[in-house]
């Protein structure tokens, strides 16, 4: 739908419901014709009708309008009294608009030839005529017809109408001649004042000629309703509740024998899902909201800093909670004005560069795997992490220790820190992020994640990650101490689980502070029962759940690890606001209420800061080199794989692989994960016998997700490696010694390719 | 809010919603209280203040349960005795009073409300806003508003650095 279509489509659905209740107000008019409230009334839903449809070059709309209007002014100060013929017309005129506005929802043009707008404007212009006096200097607003700019006559008559000046416009040719087609009007049933619902019906003229298709689709204004959102609030809460009670009953009748229980509760497990996605998106509205006002933000900031833009918007359907996309207008709004401001560079710059004279700016809005990803990527100059690195360790924000050892990409969250983006001299040197911390915050604060990808010199791309919806989320619960709790999906990194040898070589103790070494670098642990009860549990087995907030990651050590769910957010009490652990509470299948861990607040209250984190991260990694994954296929060769195209590993029996056409796939996370064999696809042999178990690494790439499945994972390494010629072939870049044995470096791409052709 | 010093008049056919809490006799207007429930499981809430003794699912609302015995300054239930949930509203919120046993709902015609004597402990003193001597017993009337108050003592004090460097902050001039 494009933006003229959607500015129509609210028109036509604010000028129904305006025109309805103009049907009310003039019968009622008609018994109290001094009521100055309701001739005001009258006269700006006019107004208001005649003002938008100028805008939208509906000529016949809004020369008739304009007449009504004129009269309506009149009627208003005084100089016209409403009687029975002033009624009669103004509602003829009333039905005529519908019949007009019916023909706009049709075809998007006010030019329908059965509806004789002539004849209305006449009969106007006779009560008009007929009443006031002084009409002689009606030639002012004659020529007004279709050149006439629609802003400039609503801006005029707004304070002080002259009905006089702007009195005739073009179309009343010669009144008289049609004056005995005036009795049209009474087609109108008689109003009755005791009845004010809205002569709906009225057949007049206009509408009798148009009986033809009965299977009409249904009109803008049947088939949708204006709802109160505390309506759809309440609604919300209450799906809420009947989904913790169906999870309950499924519950319940799990452990019950009773089949026909079980039946019932499936389908009420169908049901309550369906009936929870369709209440929240009773609340959805489109991405459209906040992309249509870009354009012109866009063309303004451009002008301001002499750039010339090409904008792209894409994914104006997407639809997200409302609540969600009133949050997110003005973090948007000032990505994008970053992105001009510093991104994009000017004309000049970016000639000599070789790029396109205009900056390319392209906004995408999408859904992926349950959440809105908006995207905000220009192809500008890029933001270079050495000089933000630089910029940071001048700043005294970090140590000059800390930034060698950081990958670039957490170099640039650094334009994220407070302190970070607000000195002038950092924004100076970097060329970016006044307030990105802000806008972090601000995007936090709704449950979503920014980051940021950026090549030098060819551009930057923000890319913002929202939930659907706040109400409910999906959530791992964990148990400590006996009680349950609830850590929310956003937060989570991975689960780790250290028992025996394992957890006595990678868990250390450093003055007093418990860290574990994972992939080479240095996690701070923090035990939940200890930070819950102030006693540091003994276990012969740590499980970590390694959770992110803000700019600190840690691992969270807790007692038992559940399953997820989808859980409801619910608040918790004044008593208990003040504990900053706390992100809210929510019931569980068994009716019991868990708390929802608050996982920046953990960081706070064990003063864990990010500068903590990467003073510990002591790796001894050279910048420039890149972590790999190493692995064992095909009878123990050694092949790598960069750790960023890592997803997730995982082991699956292999009794739930299954085909699907010609792939082997298994069900992964509620969807189908393609499994693709890695030896054979680097031009190895498979290694032969049947496994009970196959490990996957899975690749994320583009909203795709394949499975790799080899043989077994080696290690991690971050180290420098001289990568060689040696032994390249197909979906091989080519081999390099590492940990002192020669090892292939997997093309992903390569390997990956082929599947998502078939795709 | 009435202080203690105040005279108040209980309006005719006010009714109180009675209960014990270590045999002191108390109870609250009926129109602060929503229900009363017997015991209900319930959630512990580490780090939280003293009196809060956890969370109850109460038909889908969380709410929390305050021990009137702590906010009393009462020595704790013994083991193994279950209290009892009245279940008041105060400012917009629903919290449960865990109580010792539930009395019955009594009727005051226009009874007079005495001041709480100057002698108990302060921290009685500071829920209860009177006083009713009834034949046998004397009920206390507890001030719903104020006993679910206990946000007064968080257990990890914020540091008070926001008033202590306000006077700074306008002295140096505009940041």
């Amino acid at each position: 739908m494009n933006d003229d279509a959607e500015i129509i489509q609210e028109f036509l659905v604010e000028s129904h419901e305006n025109l309805d209740h103009l049907d009310r107000d003039l019968v009622e008019l008609e018994r109290s014709p001094g009521s100055r409230e309701l001739l005001s009334s009258v006269f700006r839903t006019i107004h208001t009708i005649k003002g938008t449809s100028g805008f939208l070059a509906f000529h016949r709309l809004e020369s008739l309008t304009h007449v009504g209007e004129n009269l309506l002014s009149r009627l208003r100060d005084g100089k016209m009294t409403m009687d029975a013929d002033v009624t009669h017309v103004l509602l003829s005129m009333v039905d005529t608009v519908r019949a007009l506005l019916e023909g706009v929802e049709r075809d998007g043009l006010d030019t329908d030839p059965a509806v004789d707008v002539d004849v209305v404007v006449a009969a106007l212009q006779r009560v008009l005529d007929g009443e006031g006096a002084a009409a002689p200097d009606a030639e002012a607003g004659a020529p007004a017809e279709e050149s006439e700019p629609a802003p400039e006559p609503v801006a005029e008559s707004a304070p002080e109408p002259e009905p006089a000046a702007v009195l005739e416009p073009e179309p009343a040719p010669e009144p008289e001649v049609i004056e005995d087609r005036v009795p049209l009007v009474p087609a109108e049933p008689e109003p009755a004042p005791s009845a004010p619902s809205p002569p709906a019906p009225s057949a007049p003229a206009a509408v009798a000629e148009e009986p033809g298709d009965g299977t009409e689709k249904r009109g803008v204004v049947d088939s949708s309703v204006r709802v109160d959102i505390e309506l759809l609030d309440s609604l919300v809460q209450l799906v809420g509740e009947l989904v913790l009670t169906r999870n309950q009953i499924l519950q319940r009748a799990e452990a019950s024998d009773d089949i026909e229980l079980g039946r019932a509760a499936q389908r009420l497990d169908l049901v309550a899902s369906e009936l929870q996605e369709n209440v929240m998106r009773t609340r959805m509205q489109p991405m459209a909201q906040v992309w249509s006002k870009m354009p012109r933000i866009v063309r303004d900031l451009a002008h301001q800093l002499g750039r010339e833009v090409e904008l792209e918007m894409e994914g104006h359907d997407t639809e997200l909670d409302r609540s969600l996309l009133e949050a997110l207008k003005g973090p948007l709004t000032h990505l994008v004005r970053n992105a001009l401001d510093h991104g994009l560079e000017p004309r000049d710059v970016r000639v000599a560069a070789g790029k396109s004279p205009a900056g390319h700016l392209h906004l995408r809005a999408y859904h992926e795997s349950g959440q809105v990803v908006i995207e905000i990527a220009d192809d500008g100059a890029g933001i270079d992490p050495v000089k933000i690195g630089e910029a940071a360790v001048s700043r005294g924000v970090i140590t000059r220790e800390a930034f060698a050892r950081m990958e670039p990409r957490e170099v640039l969250d650094l334009i994220f820190r407070a302190g970070f983006s607000t000195a002038a001299a950092v924004t100076n040197v970097s060329g970016r992020g006044v307030g990105m911390d802000v806008v972090r915050t601000n995007i936090e604060r709704i449950g979503g994640s920014v980051d940021i990808l950026s090549t030098v010199g060819s551009g930057t791309t923000c890319r913002v990650r929202i939930p659907l919806t706040l109400a409910i989320i999906p959530a791992l619960v964990v148990a400590e101490c006996g009680e349950r709790y609830a850590i929310p999906q956003a937060n989570l990194v991975e689960l780790v689980r250290l028992e025996g040898q394992d957890l006595r070589d990678s868990v250390d103790t450093l003055a007093g502070a418990p860290v574990l070494r994972l992939r080479g670098r240095l996690l701070p642990l923090v035990s939940l029962g200890e930070t819950l009860t102030g006693l540091r549990p003994e276990t012969e087995a740590l499980t970590v759940v390694v959770v992110q907030a803000d700019d600190i990651r840690f691992g969270l050590c807790v007692a038992e690890v559940h399953d997820t769910q989808e859980i409801v957010v619910k608040p918790i009490g004044r008593q208990l606001k003040a504990l900053p652990v706390y992100a809210g509470a929510t019931i569980m299948g068994d009716g019991q209420v868990a708390l929802i861990l608050d996982v920046g607040g953990i960081a706070r209250v064990r003063a864990l800061t990010p500068t903590e984190f990467t003073d510990t991260a002591a790796v001894s990694a050279d910048v420039g080199s890149q972590a790999l994954l190493v692995l064992e296929v095909s009878n123990g060769r050694r092949a790598a794989l960069p750790l960023t195209a890592v997803s997730r590993l995982e082991e699956f029996d292999s009794s739930r692989i299954e085909r699907s056409g010609s792939s082997e796939v298994v069900q992964y996370r509620d969807g189908i994960l393609r499994l693709l064999r890695l030896a054979p696809a680097i031009g190895l042999q498979d290694t032969p016998g049947e496994r009970e178990q196959i490990s996957v690494v899975v690749h994320e790439e583009n909203g795709h997700r394949v499975g790799i499945v080899i043989d077994q994972v080696l290690d991690v390494v971050d180290e420098a490696i001289v990568a060689t010629e040696v032994g390249r072939r197909s979906g091989v870049l080519g081999s390099a010694v590492v940990q002192d044995r020669v090892t292939d470096l997997v093309d992903l791409d390569a390997v990956v390719r082929p599947l998502e052709l078939i795709s | 809010m009435t202080t203690a010093t105040t005279r108040e008049v209980m309006a005719p056919g006010q009714q109180c919603c009675t209960f014990w809490v270590d045999g002191l006799f108390l109870g609250v207007p009926v129109e602060q209280v929503q229900e009363v429930l017997r015991y209900q499981r319930m959630t512990a809430v580490p780090r939280a203040p003293h009196a809060v003794h956890g969370l109850i699912n109460l038909r889908g609302q969380i709410v929390t349960a305050l021990d009137l015995r702590c906010r009393l300054g009462l020595p704790p239930r013994a083991e193994g005795e279950l209290p009892a949930n009245v279940i008041v509203r105060s400012r917009g919120e629903v919290v449960s009073l865990l109580v010792d046993d539930i009395g019955d709902v009594i009727t005051i015609a226009g009874a007079e409300l005495q001041p709480t004597p100057a002698n108990l402990p302060s921290s009685i003193q500071d829920v209860v806003r009177g006083v009713m001597p009834l034949d046998g017993s004397i009920l206390l009337v507890v001030d719903a508003d104020r006993a679910v108050d206990v946000a007064t003592a968080p257990e990890n004090p914020a540091p008070a650095l926001t008033p202590a460097t306000a006077p700074h902050t306008t002295t140096g001039g505009t940041p």
